[in-house]
């Protein structure tokens, strides 16, 4: 029998979600890590009993769960997240050299193939990798020191890295996104790296608008059948790239405003996309009050609202950029998370809207595992 | 054997309930004691101190005998009714909102 699991990290616990392939009956658990701040939580694609978690806390500092039976039992694997050799500096916010700090982990990006590899994007932003099942974490620290690392400067949310995509045809090759150096790619596994913002402009962030680095990307999403082609949330504007992020290209549109968090693809229309348009950069909330959901069917460019069951009044939340994910059943299920503590799916790829959950707390992050 | 009492989290974490008993050889130090708790339990590790440097976390307070204790070194000797095992010492997450 067909299913999904909704996997929700909040500001005080992971909350997991259970229906069959209907979509229409949900169950919600009890808390899991109740008081704990949840960045990510996601299931591997080779098992998907294996779930990753990123727990941490203001007092008690970072733990990563684990859990070998559908998120039922966890337990807690390794923490020791130890930059490689001696860590250097980034730019602080007054541009002085600032030593690189952890400070939390905010993205599990499981391997496609081996439960027990697992990568873990951080702040301050590095790239992490356990091949034991999260036991010991050890650095691919070419990221850091590709050449442009200590120009990074974080943004106002802190210098994280929040997005790792794989490429599922060539296991050599991923991407990642920091706040707020950009986007960057690896052909060789990790070991070397390279900036990939050739196109992204950022006039009113930086005083080069066209900067090799320092851009505020906060989300990347690809269609696995076409690993070249990557859609971008960034900070204002929606970008497209058809090279593998060699060149980049708006593809804003007519929507409302194009900033935003998160992005992500249609389950079987590669050209289909979805993006939450958000006031602007200080006013973290939908435009008018009207919590929208836009979809492109063309690979950007032309977008239309999908409003149906959403609020259409008075909704102040905002959505960010790890809670919004697809599932891969026939109709493709879409499914994010608000700051209002709402989880609302669409079974229809959007048409329409049911909250599984209105009052949890603050949504930090949204993945799905589709059971067929 | 020295009395140690764990926040509500991290009691959870390290699934004990109530106190826990830690026998200690040497010094009794907030150091040593942290250490003989990482040591048995060690998925604690890095939730009371830096795992690298030792430092205590920021929001993490130790508490014994009615005296907060969280600044004094941590090589420095807890109090006798700590080391006799008459008075706990209190590992505290530290006031907070949210």
């Amino acid at each position: 029998m067909s299913g999904v699991r909704v996997l929700v990290g909040t500001r005080k616990g992971a909350f997991i979600l259970t229906s069959d392939g209907a979509r229409r009956k949900w169950e919600v658990s009890e808390p899991h890590f109740a008081g704990w701040e949840l960045y990510h939580l996601k299931g591997s694609p080779a098992d998907p009993n294996r779930i990753y978690a990123s727990q941490s806390s203001g007092w008690f500092g970072q733990l990563i769960q684990r859990s070998d039976d559908g998120g039922r039992t966890w337990a807690p694997v390794g923490n020791n997240f130890a930059y490689d050799g001696v860590p250097g500096t980034h730019q602080w916010y007054d541009g002085t050299p600032h030593p690189w700090e952890f400070k939390r982990v905010w993205h599990l990006e499981p391997s496609l193939t081996d439960p027990d590899t697992v990568y873990a994007g951080i702040e301050d932003a590095a790239l992490f990798k356990s091949t034991d099942g999260g036991t010991n974490w050890q650095e691919l620290s070419g990221l850091r020191g590709h050449g442009s690392g200590h120009h990074w400067q974080p943004g106002a949310g802190g210098m994280c890295l929040h997005t790792i995509v794989l490429d599922p045809t060539n296991a050599d090759r991923m991407y990642i996104a920091i706040s707020a150096a950009g986007a960057f790619r690896t052909d060789d596994g990790g070991r070397t790296w390279r900036p990939i913002n050739n196109g992204l402009k950022s006039p009113y962030e930086l005083p080069d608008p066209k900067a090799e680095v320092g851009h505020c990307v906060h989300r990347i999403a690809m269609h696995p059948s076409r690993p070249n082609v990557l859609f971008m949330q960034k900070h204002w504007d929606i970008m497209r790239s058809d090279d593998a992020g060699e060149s980049w290209r708006e593809v804003s549109g007519n929507l409302p405003t194009d900033f935003g968090f998160p992005i992500d693809v249609h389950a079987h229309e590669p050209e289909t996309i979805y993006v939450v348009p958000i006031k602007s950069d200080s006013e973290h909330f939908p435009p008018d009050g009207k919590l929208r959901v836009y979809r492109s069917r063309t690979g950007g460019n032309e977008w239309e609202a999908l409003t149906k069951g959403l609020p259409q009044g008075d909704c102040y939340v905002n959505v960010l950029r790890d809670a919004m994910a697809v599932d891969s059943l026939d109709a493709c299920g879409v499914y994010f998370g608000t700051t209002g503590g709402q989880v609302y799916a669409s079974s229809d790829a959007g048409d329409s809207w049911t909250a599984i959950v209105r009052d949890l707390p603050p949504v930090l992050s949204v993945e799905v595992q589709t059971f067929q | 054997m020295i009395r140690v009492v764990l926040p509500a989290h991290l009691k959870l974490l390290a699934k004990v309930s109530g106190e826990v008993e830690l026998p200690l050889d040497g010094d009794v130090t907030a150091a040593a004691v942290v250490g003989a708790l990482e040591q048995r339990f060690p998925m604690l590790r890095g939730t009371i101190r830096d795992q690298a440097t030792h430092q205590r976390r920021a929001f993490v307070r130790y508490f014994a005998c009615g005296k907060d204790l969280s600044h004094d070194s941590p090589d420095a000797p807890l109090p006798e009714a700590v080391v006799s095992g008459a008075e706990p010492f209190l590992v505290v997450g530290a006031m907070a909102g949210g």
